[in-house]
This record gives C-alpha cells, sequence and structure tokens, in this order.
C-alpha cells in the first residue's frame, strides 16, 4: 500500500529484479499478482489508460521522432520545462544531438508533462552530474507534492535515499523486505 | 496459333551451355557447379511435372482437380513465405498468417477476375486460372515476405522505443503505427516500381510468353495490364492485412509487446 504522495525507494543487486517489478505495476509484461489505483484494479482499466497515470521511467531513454517536440502529446507545461532547466527552444532540437543526460531529463519532462499519479522511476538521475541530480530530485519532489502522487524510485545511492525516500524497500534474493531510513 | 515446337534436341543444347557455365564456376574455384546442376535439373523435373498436371487438368476438367490444385499452390506459397522470415511467429500464427492474408487477397482476386472480368465457361478454365493464380501467389507470397521481415526485424530492433510509447499510455496501435507503415511500404514499392518500369526495361513474362505463343502483341498487352493490376492490389491487400495481423500479434490483450513470441532462425 502506497499511500499519496509517499515515495518508495527501491534498492537491490542488480539483476535482483527491481526493473521487472517496475515494469509489472506499469503492465508492461506478464505477472502475478494484483494493482491497485484508488481501488481500482489494473487489468479493469484500459491498458493505455493505467499506463497514463502509473507512469514508468525507463533507465534508459527512448526516442522515436527526429525532434524532441514530436513526442509530446499534450502542450509542455512551461513551469516544468524551466524548473527542468530547459526552454521553448529544446523542443526544435533535434535528438540526435542531444546528451544522455539531456535525454534523460526529457525523458522526465515528457513523463510529467502526462501527469500520473504514480510515478515508477528506474533509475532517474544515474546519467546526470552533481547539479542536475539535485535539480531533478526538487522537480521529482516538487511534482509529488504538488499533485499528491506516490513514487517507486530505484537507486542505489545511499544519500539518495536518505534525501528523497519516505520508505526504503531492498530486494535480495527473491525476498522484498523494508529497511530503516 | 503459329508456335514452333521444341524438340528434345533443342533442350539439350541449352543444357550444354549451361554444363559449360557449371564448368567455368567451378575452373574459378567458385564452389558453384554442384549447386547449379542440381538446380537446373530440379527446374526440368518440377517443370516437367507442372506440364503433366496442367495437362492431366486440362483433359479432366473437373472443379474438384482445380481446387486441389490451387490448394496445394496456397499451402506452398505461405510455406515459402513462412520460410523467408529471419524471425517468425511461434505456433500456427508463423504459418498461418501469411497464408490467411494470401487467401483474402490473391484467391478471392483470382476469383473474381475469373468470373467477373475474364468470364471464361465455365470459369475455373485451367488454362487461365492456373496461370492466373500461380503470379498472383508468387507476387503476393513477395510482398507479404517483404512486409513481415521488416515488421519483425523492426520491432526487434526499436523495442526500447515501442516499450516508452506503451509507458507514455500509447495504444499498441500507436506504438508500432511507424514500423507497420514502413512495412506496408516495403512489401508494396516493388509492384508499384514493376508497374513503372513495365515495358520500358523489361518485357513482362507472361506478355512474351503470350507473344511467342503467337497471339497479337496489343492483346497481350492487354493480359499484361489486366495482370499488372490484378497483383498490385492483390500484393497491396495481402501485405496491409499480413502486416496488420503480424503487428497485433506483436502484442497481447494488455497491450504488452510480446517478442518472445517470434522465434529466430538460426
Amino acid at each position: 500500500m502506497l499511500e499519496p504522495g509517499a515515495c518508495l525507494l527501491l534498492s537491490g543487486p542488480s539483476g535482483s529484479g527491481k526493473s521487472r517489478m517496475l515494469r509489472a505495476i506499469a503492465d508492461l509484461d506478464p505477472h502475478e499478482g494484483q494493482v491497485l489505483l484508488d481501488g481500482e484494479v489494473c487489468d479493469e482499466l484500459a491498458p493505455a489508460q493505467w499506463r497514463q497515470q502509473v507512469g514508468m521511467l525507463a533507465a534508459e531513454s527512448a526516442w522515436w521522432e527526429e525532434r524532441v517536440g514530436a513526442h509530446f502529446s499534450a502542450p509542455v507545461d512551461e513551469a516544468l520545462l524551466h524548473s527542468l532547466g530547459f526552454d521553448q527552444q529544446v523542443l526544435e532540437w533535434e535528438l540526435a544531438r542531444c546528451s544522455t543526460g539531456e535525454k534523460q531529463r526529457l525523458a522526465l519532462l515528457r513523463l510529467l508533462n502526462n501527469r500520473p499519479k504514480v510515478l515508477l522511476l528506474d533509475e532517474p538521475t544515474a546519467s546526470l552530474d552533481p547539479n542536475n541530480v539535485a535539480r531533478v530530485e526538487q522537480v521529482i519532489l516538487d511534482y509529488m507534492h504538488t499533485t499528491q502522487a506516490a513514487a517507486i524510485w530505484v537507486s542505489h545511492d545511499p544519500k539518495q535515499i536518505k534525501r528523497v525516500a519516505s520508505c526504503h524497500m531492498v530486494i535480495q534474493n527473491q525476498a522484498i523486505h523494508e529497511v530503516a531510513l | 496459333m503459329n508456335l514452333i515446337s521444341l524438340s528434345a534436341f533443342d533442350l539439350s543444347i541449352a543444357a550444354l551451355l549451361v554444363v559449360g557455365l557449371a564448368i567455368s564456376t567451378t575452373l574459378l574455384g567458385l564452389g558453384l557447379g554442384r549447386q547449379l546442376v542440381i538446380a537446373a535439373i530440379r527446374t526440368t523435373l518440377q517443370l516437367l511435372l507442372v506440364g503433366f498436371i496442367l495437362k492431366f487438368l486440362f483433359d479432366n476438367l473437373h472443379l474438384g482437380w482445380m481446387s486441389l490444385v490451387a490448394s496445394i499452390m496456397l499451402v506452398a506459397a505461405g510455406y515459402e513465405v513462412m520460410q523467408r522470415q529471419k524471425h517468425r511467429f511461434r505456433g500456427v500464427w508463423g504459418y498461418g498468417m501469411g497464408t490467411f492474408s494470401m487467401f483474402i487477397s490473391s484467391f478471392s482476386l483470382t476469383l473474381f477476375a475469373l468470373m467477373v472480368i475474364i468470364g471464361n465457361e465455365p470459369w475455373y478454365q485451367p488454362q487461365y486460372a492456373i496461370p492466373l493464380l500461380g503470379m498472383m501467389l508468387g507476387n503476393t507470397m513477395s510482398g507479404i515476405s517483404l512486409g513481415l521481415d521488416r515488421l519483425t526485424q523492426s520491432a526487434k530492433q526499436q523495442r526500447t522505443a515501442i516499450e516508452a510509447r506503451l509507458m507514455l499510455g500509447h495504444s499498441w496501435s500507436q506504438a508500432v503505427s511507424m514500423i507497420r507503415s514502413d512495412s506496408m511500404r516495403v512489401g508494396m514499392i516493388p509492384m508499384i516500381n514493376a508497374m513503372a518500369a513495365a515495358g520500358l526495361v523489361s518485357l513482362p513474362g507472361m506478355m512474351t510468353g503470350q507473344i511467342l505463343a503467337g497471339s497479337p502483341p496489343l492483346e497481350a498487352v492487354k493480359y499484361q495490364i489486366l495482370i499488372m493490376f490484378l497483383i498490385t492490389v492483390g500484393t497491396g491487400f495481402g501485405t496491409m492485412v499480413a502486416v496488420w495481423l503480424g503487428a497485433r500479434r506483436l502484442f497481447d490483450e494488455r497491450h504488452r509487446l510480446r517478442l518472445e513470441r517470434l522465434m529466430t532462425k538460426e
């Protein structure tokens, strides 16, 4: 049970199934067990509707159009754009010219612009420099605070866990258990 | 008709030329000699067999025999489509998708052409039905193979982009739309090119055959135009159906990308 606005940090050795867990919650892989959002079972919502509300950010961002702007279905939130360190100009950028870090921040922008109720974040700051790590953490926490969105956040960095987590769980040897912060 | 009949001697001369080519390639160390001879023998035997079958069909005009031969052709074409895929769908889908698409495009169009356009009496006269169906199946088969091959390869390569779209709440259809259109295009372009180049670059085979057999050139041209149109329509719809079905099969009812439904040819 994840309360609105709560941030569950998930860690564990690589290959332990953290990403698989996020993928199962986003209903991207066949899985056992049930996930509910505001009392509604995942299977009873249309898949697209579920994933709009339970939005996942993959560890590696992927793009399918040439320019950044073409990947947004809704008008881009100005404030969000600025808070991630971009301006309107970025929508005209070619993805081939963006760095990995820029793409990761843009992927977060793309996700938050959908206004999901739950964030599934797979190492969202993995390829960012320290300045941008702080910036991205702040953007995510602000978003969660204003929309009361909950998050499941995969991270390996003990300091980051201290900074953002409201609870911390570890997957190890095919079991998941809570640890003190 | 003023067809000059070929004697066994005439064919032997041509066969000797093939043997000559085989010897030359062996001398050059291309390692093709054996393959070449086997292929030449296969051509001879297979075409002779078809000749006997056609002769039988011509002598025994019956809808049942025609249906049997037509079904065998369809089954063989479906098998060929499956064989040409690098990544094909597991289970009955691998075979069924191509066969079904050819059935509803080539097969039904051939029936339509025989009954409505050509209007032969009876419509299943093998002289018209078999070559027509053969050309339809042969070309549709290529289009469907190309289309499906592109679809499955692109899906494998662009897996992360497809899933990124799913994660953003796109439906399976949106997530695969670019790959799907691209694959349909790939399947249909050869036929469009063939229409554009017909007569300028090459004389189409059927027309050539009819002219050799003594038909007036303009009659042969009209038949060739009909065939080109039918083949294009058959290939086009067949490819669209096959690629659409394939794209759908890549996802399950929860719109998850299921690449494990594909198996890769070793």
